[in-house]
This record gives structure tokens, C-alpha cells and sequence, in this order.
């Protein structure tokens, strides 16, 4: 039974190498992204010494990270889902012999293996020739950057299954799914550390799962939060994980019962 | 020309009407559109909570250019849309169906894809002109009007013919590019000071992809910032060279065109 699932990861990794030289111009596109903030940070920062805690060498680091790190764990899941529900493809996939959610889960790892290795690494490596970016050397902390960002993978995966689900109740979730996106981006800490923010912002920030996926991880990557800290961020990450099956569950629950499709 | 006109508020009311089907989608667009906007905005102002100026610039005068920024994106946005040029048009073979009518078809593609939600972060963008230009006590003069008009169509024309020309490419690949989504990123180069980035960036963003033009640049003349005078009277310019280009890329690719049958 589990070779089943195995097998969608491993289909989706080959899959996505099929079309691996779409994946070329995405590295350029991060290191572009990575470009516009390292500049504006680099001209905000002029002589101050530190900024919401970043030194500007670590926010470098910071922005580089946050964006390979990206490079690994986004994925279009919500799309596909939604997709698959209102063409009706997801009636045929509800019968078949296997848990839709868990699939769309191996997938999603599947592609998250080939972004790691296609996208995320030759990335890291452009952005670290291009930017003054600084990598810890203690081993210690890119066994546990890995960990966490397996933890930001699995989270961000989630918000989009969950996203994805909501086109059994919207007939039409595209706006759903920009939105997320766009909140992802803000409150995740990708565009801008979540230190920055002013303190009721932060306040809101902390309590939403998406600090997990970016900020946090990056936070320990660059040095800045240390020792005990480490083991809280990743004590969040395994909460947010968590929790967020809860709701993932209950809508697919309550979807399989209400499945009403619009075509197809 | 009359027949263009005529052709425009026909597409219009198509689209009003197979949208009126989806009634709440309109507004939902709207709002995660403006979402989006409002991230680059909270971006600046947190910013500015860090710093007095970027570049020299302050935070009024940022806030200013993304307001300016914003009324010809939405413009452009809403009446040239070839994000799925390549894969609409091209594969799909949609393109075959546009060459037999008899209106130019760069034009009809143009108006297949009109998405006037986004008009909706222009009028945004005037607001926050508006609201910034109030707080640096920016008198309002009588060649303000007309000038945003005439750099906002600039600007406009300047995003066409850079995309026009990016989209003839799909003319001489087989695959699709990919190198839309690398123009919308570097086009976020252009909202900010160009001043704070190194002098190649610089370069390109003024000469090559000037995408400075449709922000910075003819902001700055209504912030009677002298150091970019020129470069804001010269945006009118760099439009028509680039719209041109844009035009005979397009024609000269469209001519190989063979279709891709289907």
C-alpha cells in the first residue's frame, strides 16, 4: 500500500524533470527577486548597524535564504485541486483505490524533491556567487535548517490543500488562491522580516501559521535566533503542523459529501 | 479609427456580459489585486518606519512614484494582457481563427483579453498620488493633469512594446519562453529610486528594459526633482521608440507564423 504513494512521488519527480528548462528562467527570476531587496536594503541600511535586529549582512543572508528556500517548498497544489474539482476529474479520483488528500501530498513532495535539487541548490549557488551572502559553517545548523524547512514544506502544502479544497464550496476560488498568496508572501516573512513590522502587525503575524514557513526558519538560519530558541521555532512548526490537519480534514470531509461539479 | 472604437465598446459589452455571470469573481479579483498592491505599499511603509530616505528620496516621494507606478500598470493591465500569449494563441491555435478577420490582430488579441478590474488600481494609484501630494504640500498646477496624462500613456506604451517584443519571441520557439514572468519581476526594479541600485542596473533599467520610465523617471517631474527633469521629458519619447519596436517585432514574427494546427 505504501509503495502506492511512493510511486507519486517518484512519478512526480520525473514529471517535473520532463520539463526541467522551464525551471531555468525561474532561477533567474529568485535571483532577480532577491536582487530588488538586496538593493533596497542595502540603500535603507546606509550606515545604520542593525534594523529589527538584522545586521545587513544577515538580512543579505536572510533575503537569499527566504527566496531559495521558496524555491523549495511553493508549489501549485491549490491550482491542481481546484482544478481537478471543476473539470470533475476529482469523481473518478474519489473511487479510486487511494486517499486523494495523501496523494496530493506525495505529489507535492515529489515536486518539492525537484525544486530541492533543480531549483533550490543551482539557485543557492548563483545567489551566493551574485550577493554578499553568508552561510553558517557549524553543520549543526543546516541539519537543522533541512528539518525546518521540511516543517515550512509541509505546512505551506497544507495551506494549499486547504486552499485548493475551498473550490468545492466557491464555485470559482481563483481569487481565494491569489489571496493566499499574497498573505503567504507577507506574513511568512518573505518580503520583509516580521521583526520589521510594526508591533500590532507582528502581534497578528505571530499568531498566524505563516511565520513557520519562512520567517522562523530563517531567523536561525542567519544566526539571529539561537540555542533554546531553535528548539521554540521548531516547537512552533511541529504546533502549526498540527493544527492545521484539523481544518484540512473536517473540509474534506464535509466536501465529499457536497462534490457538485461544473462540467467536464 | 471609428471602426476600432466600435470594435472596443463591443468586446466591452462581451465581456460585461459573460461576466456578469460570475458576478462575485469580478469583485474578488478586484480586491486580491488591490491585495496585492497593498503589499508593496506596506512594504515601503514599514521600510520607512527603518529609515528617513531611500536614496535620498522620502517616504512621501516613494509612496508618490508607487502611486504613479500604479496608473499606467493598471492601464496596461487592463487593455494588454499576453500573459498566455504562447499558449492561447500559439498552441491552441487560437491565432489562426484572429488572422482570418480583417482588424489589425494585434489589436483583436489585445481585446480578447481585456480585464477591466484592473482599472480599479489605477484609480488607487491617483488616490495615493493624491494623499502623498497633499502631505509634501505639492501644489497642484495646471500642466499636472495633462502631463499625467501624456507619461501615463507614455508608460503605457513603453510596457507594450516591451512585451510586444517579448511575445513575438514565442513566434521562433516551439516551447513556451518563460520569460514573461522574468519581465514581471524586473519591472519591480523600476518602482523604487533608481538611484539606489549599481550602475549597470541602472543602465538597463534606463536604456534596455526601461522600466524606469514607468515610474520613477516621470514621477519625478511632478516632485520637481530637478536631478530626473530630463529623463521624465524624454518618457513620451521612449514610448514611441519602444511601442515601434514592439510593432515591428510583431509583425515581422507574425509573418513566420505557419500555425501549429490542432
Amino acid at each position: 500500500m505504501l509503495s502506492v504513494y511512493t510511486d507519486f512521488i517518484r512519478i512526480r519527480f520525473l514529471t517535473m524533470l520532463a520539463y526541467r528548462v522551464n525551471y531555468y528562467s525561474g532561477i533567474l527570476i529568485y535571483c532577480m527577486n532577491i536582487g530588488v531587496y538586496y538593493f533596497t536594503y542595502k540603500a535603507i541600511y546606509g550606515d545604520a548597524g542593525s534594523i529589527g535586529g538584522f545586521t545587513a549582512a544577515q538580512m543579505t543572508t536572510y533575503v537569499a535564504v527566504s527566496w531559495m528556500a521558496r524555491a523549495f517548498y511553493f508549489n501549485n497544489l491549490d491550482r491542481e485541486i481546484s482544478t481537478d474539482i471543476r473539470d470533475g476529474s476529482i469523481a473518478i479520483q474519489m473511487i479510486r483505490p487511494y486517499n486523494y488528500v495523501l496523494v496530493k501530498f506525495m505529489q507535492g513532495l515529489g515536486e518539492g524533491m525537484f525544486r530541492f535539487l533543480l531549483f533550490m541548490i543551482p539557485g543557492m549557488a548563483i545567489a551566493l556567487l551574485l550577493f554578499p551572502v553568508k552561510l553558517p559553517t557549524d553543520p549543526v545548523a543546516w541539519v537543522g535548517f533541512l528539518v525546518m524547512l521540511f516543517f515550512s514544506f509541509m505546512i505551506n502544502t497544507q495551506i494549499n490543500i486547504i486552499t485548493g479544497l475551498t473550490a468545492f464550496f466557491i464555485e470559482n476560488n481563483e481569487g481565494m488562491m491569489r489571496m493566499k498568496r499574497v498573505v503567504v508572501d507577507l506574513f511568512s516573512g518573505l518580503i520583509l522580516p516580521i521583526s520589521l513590522f510594526p508591533g500590532w502587525l507582528a502581534t497578528i503575524a505571530q499568531w498566524m501559521p505563516f511565520q513557520a514557513i519562512t520567517y522562523l526558519p530563517g531567523s536561525v538560519f542567519t544566526g539571529r535566533v539561537k540555542g533554546v530558541g531553535i528548539w521554540n521555532v521548531l516547537g512552533i512548526q511541529i504546533i502549526w503542523l498540527v493544527v492545521l490537519l484539523v481544518p484540512m480534514i473536517i473540509i474534506w470531509r464535509l466536501a465529499r459529501r457536497r462534490l457538485f461539479v461544473q462540467g467536464g | 479609427m471609428m471602426y476600432y472604437l466600435g470594435l472596443i465598446s463591443e468586446y466591452l459589452k462581451n465581456y460585461m456580459k459573460s461576466r456578469l455571470t460570475y458576478r462575485a469573481d469580478f469583485w474578488v479579483e478586484v480586491i486580491s489585486d488591490l491585495l496585492f498592491q497593498a503589499t508593496n505599499l506596506i512594504f515601503i511603509l514599514v521600510i520607512f518606519m527603518h529609515t528617513d530616505s531611500l536614496g535620498g528620496w522620502s517616504e512621501n516621494e516613494v509612496v508618490f512614484v508607487y502611486g504613479f507606478f500604479m496608473v499606467p500598470y493598471g492601464l496596461f493591465s487592463c487593455f494588454v494582457n499576453l500573459w498566455n500569449f504562447s499558449e492561447r494563441y500559439i498552441v491552441k491555435g487560437e491565432l489562426d481563427r484572429v488572422m482570418t478577420r480583417p482588424a489589425y490582430n494585434l489589436f483583436q488579441i489585445f481585446l480578447e483579453n481585456v480585464d477591466p478590474p484592473a482599472l480599479v488600481g489605477s484609480v488607487i494609484g491617483l488616490i495615493i498620488m493624491g494623499i502623498s501630494g497633499a502631505q509634501m504640500d505639492l501644489a497642484m498646477e495646471w500642466w499636472f493633469i495633462p502631463a499625467l496624462i501624456i507619461l501615463s500613456l507614455s508608460a503605457v506604451a513603453i510596457y507594450t512594446g516591451i512585451y510586444t517584443i517579448l511575445t513575438s519571441l514565442s513566434f521562433f520557439s516551439d516551447a513556451p519562453t518563460g520569460i514573461i514572468p522574468l519581465m514581471y519581476n524586473i519591472q519591480g526594479y523600476g518602482r523604487y529610486p533608481v538611484t539606489i541600485y549599481n550602475r549597470a542596473i541602472q543602465v538597463v533599467l534606463t536604456w534596455i528594459l526601461p522600466f524606469a520610465f514607468v515610474g520613477v523617471y516621470p514621477a519625478s517631474l511632478f516632485l520637481h526633482r530637478e536631478d530626473m527633469r530630463h529623463m521624465a521629458l524624454l518618457t513620451p519619447v521612449m514610448g514611441i521608440v519602444f511601442l515601434t519596436l514592439g510593432l515591428l517585432a510583431w509583425n515581422w514574427g507574425i509573418r513566420r507564423y505557419r500555425g501549429a494546427g490542432s
